[in-house]
């Protein structure tokens, strides 16, 4: 858009995109070695993809491996390089595509869920309809006094997208997100 | 490696690099020391079997190595110190990475306790190495330093070849530990298929074999792969009668000589070349990763092809180009197989690409690489022919500099065998030819190395001439020196009104003085008539050599096809007029671009 805005003309040929960009969640599985989460994020920076969410934490501890999860928004196009591009580094094992594993299994969607604290602060009704609606939403009070709640809450991000408008005016202070955390549904692992 | 010594047994970190180096064949290696490689030195001084050659920069020790790695099919290894020899390592590590070239580099680092607070000579090496790597490594525990750099050499020179890092504290280098031999446990993460799958080969060859109008292009993936895909390759053009065309890359893998030969092919490529790949039905894409360079516009890329797209890099394919067969796989293994099949399942029918050979004979007749001769000023076209008629009987290895120059080099010297061709295509990296000619004269003392240069570029790593001196490499720099950087000043005239910003050299040395005072040998040619006897001196003499050849300083690099243009829409060297260069890309380009 830019390169628009300057016609100075360079040495390149651009192309424009005609594909509409989708958000897909992928599964990196890889060595848990000093560096890795760098080189899968630099990767990301470094070719101009995006990371909508990402979650990291080692999950077979006596192999070392840890579990990456990305959300990220591109064309189909570069969804399958950014796929190839993982594939490349030396301590990436696998990547899967969830959301084409799903549509591959005849499901819209894979699991997706998201763990989120929410602190509000508040006394008087506001403080009595923050509970309520906590309660709505399912979520547990982790800590209290009586000034303020702290509210932990798992779901889907729209769930937690929800809850966080939801508490806006009823004194949110702060929210903290783990990121998606995603599977795929059925017997078979990834 | 059945070495006696290397058997698991207690030493410093410093042995355990030698040692590494040696059980994995390494005879030469490039460097420069430094406070945080002292230990590694001192080592290197107290032994016979690996020969180090020092540098005078380290990114003179980075395309040194590549040279070396390119013209010989081994893995290349410099040696730099900490901080600053490790950041000056970065544009030969991403030149090694963007052309696939197998590249080792030890650095050091300060102690493993100074790390991270900003310790003189301190740099992030694997933090700043990380994008312009394959893999690195931070090695903190001395037991460990040898399977790194064994994993290192094998994840360098398997796969797609490429550069890694070894960074090594001070430290780690004066610690004692056990050294382990090299064995073959790579790690599971790490599994390059090699293998293509037999499948998409059958529908390769069977796509091939009803083609009428097939075109192959090649790669520097064919050279890669090792002499026998070059010779593979031969055969399957052979067997189908195929026009074959190449990258920068990968000339050399069919010979030039060779009758299906249409030259090179994109920005600078032949008018056959490119009018093949527009034209073809089904094209052929052989260890190449279609770069910009060579499919002009996308959108108008060869616009009617099945294409066949044989990478050992799965994210090769269809990143640029979308592949209707796409073969992840080493391109000498599938060479093999489709060879294998054709022989036992096609029977070749000449006659049905005789109008597609009597159509490329239409455009070879448009003789694209023509240029008008002078009797008075050397045409840098014609300096490039007579050094290549002067030099076919000799044992000749060419290397390049990035400009006009490379490509007339390219185009005008014609090579029969791979890894005699060195240039930094990918990253185009200015400088790179000179110390490149160093590694390939290292590897092969008594071949005739030239850096065909330009006068800009080689000034980027002249100080490496003083390396050739103390090493006896009697490399030959041939400058075609037009005192512009050419190829910028051409692109000035195509994009920006001929407004010539900055590319004029108004201060260059006296290039022979210049040899004289390094120790070398200074040739100056100014008149076509004295050429052929100027060249002669330089390839009789042995020593370091720089040719100042004074070119027709204003000649540009044609065929070319322009900004935002297709293949079938290359600008011709007898229709490159004033006008038609200004002209060239138009207003609806240039807002493309």
């Amino acid at each position: 858009m830019n390169a628009q805005l300057q016609p100075t003309g360079s040495a390149y040929f651009i192309a424009k995109e005609t594909e509409h960009p989708e958000i897909h969640t992928l599964s990196v599985l890889v060595d848990n070695e000093p560096g890795v989460l760098a080189r899968v994020i630099g990767l990301f920076s470094g070719r101009g993809y995006n990371i909508e969410s990402l979650t990291v934490s080692e999950t077979e501890h006596e192999k070392h491996l840890s579990r990456i999860t990305i959300v990220t928004r591109g064309t189909p196009h570069v969804l399958e390089q950014i796929k190839h591009q993982l594939e490349r580094i030396v301590p990436v094992h696998r990547v899967v595509d969830l959301s084409v594993r799903a549509l591959e299994l005849g499901q819209e969607r894979p699991l997706e869920r998201e763990l989120a604290l929410v602190k509000v602060a508040g006394t008087g009704d506001a403080r009595v309809e923050a509970l309520r609606l906590a309660s709505a939403f399912r979520a547990n009070v982790i800590d209290a006094n009586t000034e303020h709640f702290i509210f932990e809450l798992t779901g889907k991000v729209s769930k937690v997208e929800q809850f966080i408008a939801i508490m806006k005016p009823l004194g949110l202070v702060e929210v903290c997100r783990t990121g998606v955390a995603a599977m795929n549904r059925g017997a078979q692992g990834m | 490696m059945t070495n006696g010594q290397s058997e698991r047994r207690e030493m410093t970190g410093a042995e355990m690099v030698v040692q590494a180096l040696k059980d994995n064949g390494v005879r030469d290696v490039f460097g420069y020391p430094g406070g945080a490689v002292l230990p590694i030195y001192d080592e290197l001084f107290q032994q016979d079997d690996v020969r180090h050659i020092l540098v005078r920069h380290e990114q003179g020790a980075g395309h040194a190595a590549e040279g070396y790695a390119r013209s010989t099919g081994k893995p290349g290894v410099m040696l730099v110190t900490s901080g600053p020899g490790a950041t000056n390592a970065v544009t030969p590590l991403q030149d090694a990475l963007m052309d696939s070239i197998p590249l080792v580099c030890l650095t050091g680092q300060v102690p493993t306790s100074l790390i991270g607070s900003d310790a003189f000579q301190e740099c992030d090496t694997v933090g700043i190495t990380r994008p312009c790597t394959k893999h690195n490594w931070l090695v903190k525990d001395v037991n460990k330093l040898a399977a790194v750099i064994h994993e290192a050499f094998h994840v360098a020179t398997t796969g797609r070849p490429g550069p890694v890092v070894v960074d090594i504290p001070k430290d780690v280098q004066f610690a004692r530990g056990v050294y382990t031999p090299p064995q073959m446990a790579p790690r599971t993460s790490y599994q390059p298929k090699v293998q293509g799958d037999l499948d998409k080969v059958k529908a390769a060859v069977e796509m091939l074999a009803a083609a009428r109008r097939p075109v192959i292009y090649s790669g520097g993936g064919v050279i890669n792969s090792g002499p026998e895909a070059s010779q593979l390759l031969r055969e399957l053009v052979e067997l189908t009668g195929a026009p074959i065309t190449s990258t920068l890359m990968g000339l050399g893998a069919y010979p030039a000589s060779g009758k299906n030969w249409l030259g090179m092919l994109g920005m600078h490529g032949t008018y056959e070349a490119n009018m093949a790949m527009h034209d073809c039905d089904v094209m052929v894409c052989l260890g190449a990763r279609f770069d910009d360079r060579i499919t002009g516009r996308i959108s108008a890329f060869s616009p009617n092809s099945k294409k066949i797209h044989v990478d050992i890099d799965p994210s090769s394919i269809n990143k640029n180009v979308r592949a209707d067969i796409g073969i992840p796989g080493d391109v000498g293994r599938v060479l093999e197989d489709m060879v294998r099949l054709w022989r036992a399942t096609v029977k070749t029918d000449r006659k049905a690409l005789w109008p597609w050979w009597e159509q490329v004979a239409r455009w070879r007749a448009r003789d694209s690489l023509a240029y008008r001769m002078n009797d008075e000023v050397i045409m840098p076209q014609y300096a490039v022919q007579r050094l290549f008629a002067l030099t076919r009987e000799h044992d000749t290895y060419i290397t390049t500099e990035v400009g006009q120059h490379q490509m007339w080099a390219a185009q005008h010297f014609h090579f029969d065998s791979p890894n005699r061709w060195m240039t930094s295509g990918g990253l185009g990296t200015m400088g790179y030819g000179l110390p490149a000619a160093l590694g390939v004269q290292i590897a092969h003392p008594d071949a005739l190395v030239i850096d065909i240069a330009g006068d800009a570029s080689v000034l980027m790593t002249m100080q490496e001439m003083s390396s050739a001196v103390q090493h006896d490499a009697p490399i030959k720099i041939f400058i075609l020196n037009n005192q512009y950087m050419g190829m910028v000043r051409q692109w000035q005239q195509l994009l920006h009104g001929n407004r010539l910003s900055h590319s004029y050299t108004e201060a260059l040395p006296d290039f022979v003085k210049l040899a004289e005072a390094y120790g070398g040998h200074g040739i100056r040619c100014e008149k076509p008539g004295d050429l052929d006897d100027a060249i002669r001196e330089m390839i009789s003499v042995r020593k370091p050599v720089i040719f100042d050849c004074r070119v027709a300083a204003l000649a540009n690099c044609f065929p070319m096809i322009p900004s935002g243009k297709a293949h079938n829409e290359m600008l011709l060297p007898d229709e490159a007029t004033d006008e038609a260069v200004a002209n060239a890309i138009d207003a609806k380009g240039r807002e493309l671009v």
